[in-house]
């Protein structure tokens, strides 16, 4: 009988490592089945087709980067990723400048705390077709915003704040802010007070712990905010359509994918286009990435992320 | 978590600083940009709600005469059942599924070490990073060549994609909190896997499944690019695609009809948040990658 309740307790020891290896492949088929036959397999089938110039759905015919090069050499496919940048890029830097201060305020918690941060989830819950349409009248030419603006004499004539440039930056920041504040905040409240009790009490300004203290720290965080902020910004589709100008100010890389899969009956050049989205997105992420582990390599040996 | 609230308290006790300038431009600054944020978003959903009872409205503060009847010509002009049956089944049917996957693979992350995690983190990561329109144009026309493209069952598959590996990381975070040796003391008194997962796993972690759900829920309800990919049919359209299609299609529709099917969309998501915010924190509809 003792020997038993011995054998019982190694057995139970060393069980789960025997049975793990089937246990685990069990358990995660069913979600790796489905990400491998509805993410890897139709990435790899659009790779195929994007090679595979023409309008069968077959992917028949030589290897080509045709559907590349007509995109890069049709002037009016290209400037696309241009006009794209132009879009993403200064509302993903203008969010992220806005959202560090904001953070910094808040970053011990604040009155009314949860409430405001679920107004400020609100745009995420409506979706951006949500977001933009009910842009169109607020902001229009004979909307309450630019209504306000006159009445307070700041500007004589109404502002083209839709189907503009302007319409989708705004749209995309109401649509996007929320989520680069939180993560920031997220970050920033990480950080032991500890660390900066201490820069204070060694007699450093507040705007010199920020600096020499706060900034390195989050530094790492604000660049993955960066980056996925970028990457969903870089992809704008509704709200380039709906409150913006889809035919020039804002024929972004995704309007002019669809048109091609979809108006113009294409998918294999609408694939192309939009590996070539993603393409560039990988670059830019890698950049700012590979320029997050240089800068940050001395700042993480003195980190206290307040685990 | 335990850090913020602890930074939190220590704060208090450490005391205010007596009043001070730059302590009161800080708040003005800061309840300034949040609230003129906030401001400018409520007030912009209002315009939505007052213009879908205006009979016109032109330059003025609020329509001269008002009316229901854009309602009634919205029910005419879309079958608002199917719309809404539509809508609600594959927010529905999303969820369940991708709570039914995602809840084993969730399992393993949070209590297993193994060769190839770090593999298979990256892969359930990679739809979660990659946004739609990168992928969403090849798998559409892949579902298409199938024969799913314009089928409720295409939008269903293609919106669990995104929504799988989002539920995946929301319940790890809630399954490591479960103390394994309470699992290891219900086999070690003799009850086999499935008896301990539903008496003892399962109980633990119904607060993670419901977050996880919610969130899913209104997720896939607001989700536009991929369904708008796949809805190829009118019958096949969920509410933000037929929006979108009312509200980009321009100069057919009078705005106040678009902006009353606006109201009805709102009306459907707003419900699910309300509910969403009994389970959940507001800031769970954030997965922040800062935990992993």
């Amino acid at each position: 009988m003792v020997n038993t309740s011995i054998g019982a307790g190694t057995i139970v020891a060393a069980e789960p490592r025997r049975r793990i290896n089937w246990g685990i492949v069990l358990l995660c088929l069913p979600a790796l089945a489905f990400v491998v036959a509805m993410f890897v397999i139709p990435f790899l089938f659009g790779l195929n087709l994007s090679l595979h110039p023409g309008n069968s759905l077959d992917a028949v015919g030589d290897l080509s980067f045709a559907n590349y090069l007509q995109f890069f050499n049709d002037p009016g496919q290209s400037d696309s990723v241009w006009i794209t940048f132009q879009v993403a890029l200064p509302v993903t830097v203008f969010s992220i400048l806005i959202s560090i201060p904001l953070a910094y305020y808040m970053r011990r918690g604040i009155r009314l705390e949860r409430f405001i941060t679920t107004l400020l989830i609100l745009p995420l819950t409506l979706g951006n077709v949500m977001v933009a349409q009910s842009m169109l009248l607020y902001y229009g030419r004979q909307g309450w915003f630019n209504q306000a603006l006159q009445a307070l004499h700041i500007i004589k004539d109404p502002l083209p704040l839709v189907h503009s440039w302007w319409g989708v930056e705004i749209a995309l920041f109401i649509q996007n802010f929320p989520f680069v504040f939180l993560m920031i905040l997220g970050y920033m409240s990480g950080i032991s007070p500890d660390l900066e009790r201490a820069s204070r009490m060694l007699g450093a300004s507040a705007w010199r712990t920020f600096w020499k203290v706060i900034w390195p720290l989050i530094l790492p965080g604000v660049a993955i905010a960066f980056c996925l902020n970028f990457v969903a910004n870089f992809t704008v589709f509704p709200s380039a359509v709906m409150v913006g100008r889809p035919d020039d100010q804002t024929k972004v890389l995704s309007v002019v994918a669809f048109r091609a899969a979809y108006e113009l009956q294409n998918p294999s050049l609408g694939t192309a286009i939009a590996f070539v989205m993603g393409i560039i997105e990988f670059v830019v992420v890698s950049a700012v990435l590979y320029a997050r582990s240089r800068m940050t390599r001395t700042s993480v040996l003195g980190g206290g992320k307040g685990v | 978590m335990a850090t913020t609230t602890q930074t939190y308290v220590k704060s208090k006790v450490m005391g205010r600083p007596a009043f001070s300038i730059s302590k009161l431009a800080g708040q003005v600054i800061f309840y300034g940009a949040v609230g003129f944020f906030v401001i400018n978003l409520l007030l912009m959903v209002s315009t939505v709600v007052i213009d879908s009872f205006a009979q016109s409205w032109f330059k003025t503060l609020l329509p001269p005469a008002f009316t229901t009847h854009w309602y009634p010509d919205l029910a005419d002009e879309h079958n608002m059942t199917q719309l809404l049956g539509n809508t609600f089944f594959v927010a529905i049917s999303t969820t369940l599924i991708a709570l039914a996957i995602a809840f084993p693979a969730a399992y393993v992350l949070a209590r297993h070490q193994f060769r190839l995690k770090g593999l298979l983190y990256g892969l359930f990561l990679l739809p979660m990073l990659i946004p739609p329109l990168v992928y969403g144009i090849p798998l559409a026309t892949m579902l298409i060549r199938v024969g799913l493209g314009g089928s409720l069952v295409g939008i269903v598959l293609v919106n669990l994609i995104p929504i799988t590996p989002f539920v995946i990381f929301i319940l790890t975070p809630f399954i490591e909190q479960v103390d394994p040796s309470l699992e290891s003391a219900s086999r070690m008194l003799g009850a086999g896997w499935f008896r301990t997962f539903r008496r003892i796993v399962l109980p633990l972690i119904i607060p993670g499944l419901l977050a996880a759900g919610v969130l899913a829920l209104v997720r896939t309800f607001a989700a536009f690019e991929l369904t708008y990919l796949v809805a190829t049919t009118g019958s096949s359209q969920t509410l933000a695609v037929a929006l979108y299609g009312d509200a980009s299609g321009a100069g057919i529709r009078a705005h106040q009809l678009v902006n009353a099917m606006a109201v009805i969309y709102m009306l459907s998501t707003m419900s699910l948040v309300v509910v969403a915010l009994i389970f959940v924190k507001p800031t769970q509809f954030v997965v922040s990658l800062k935990n992993r």
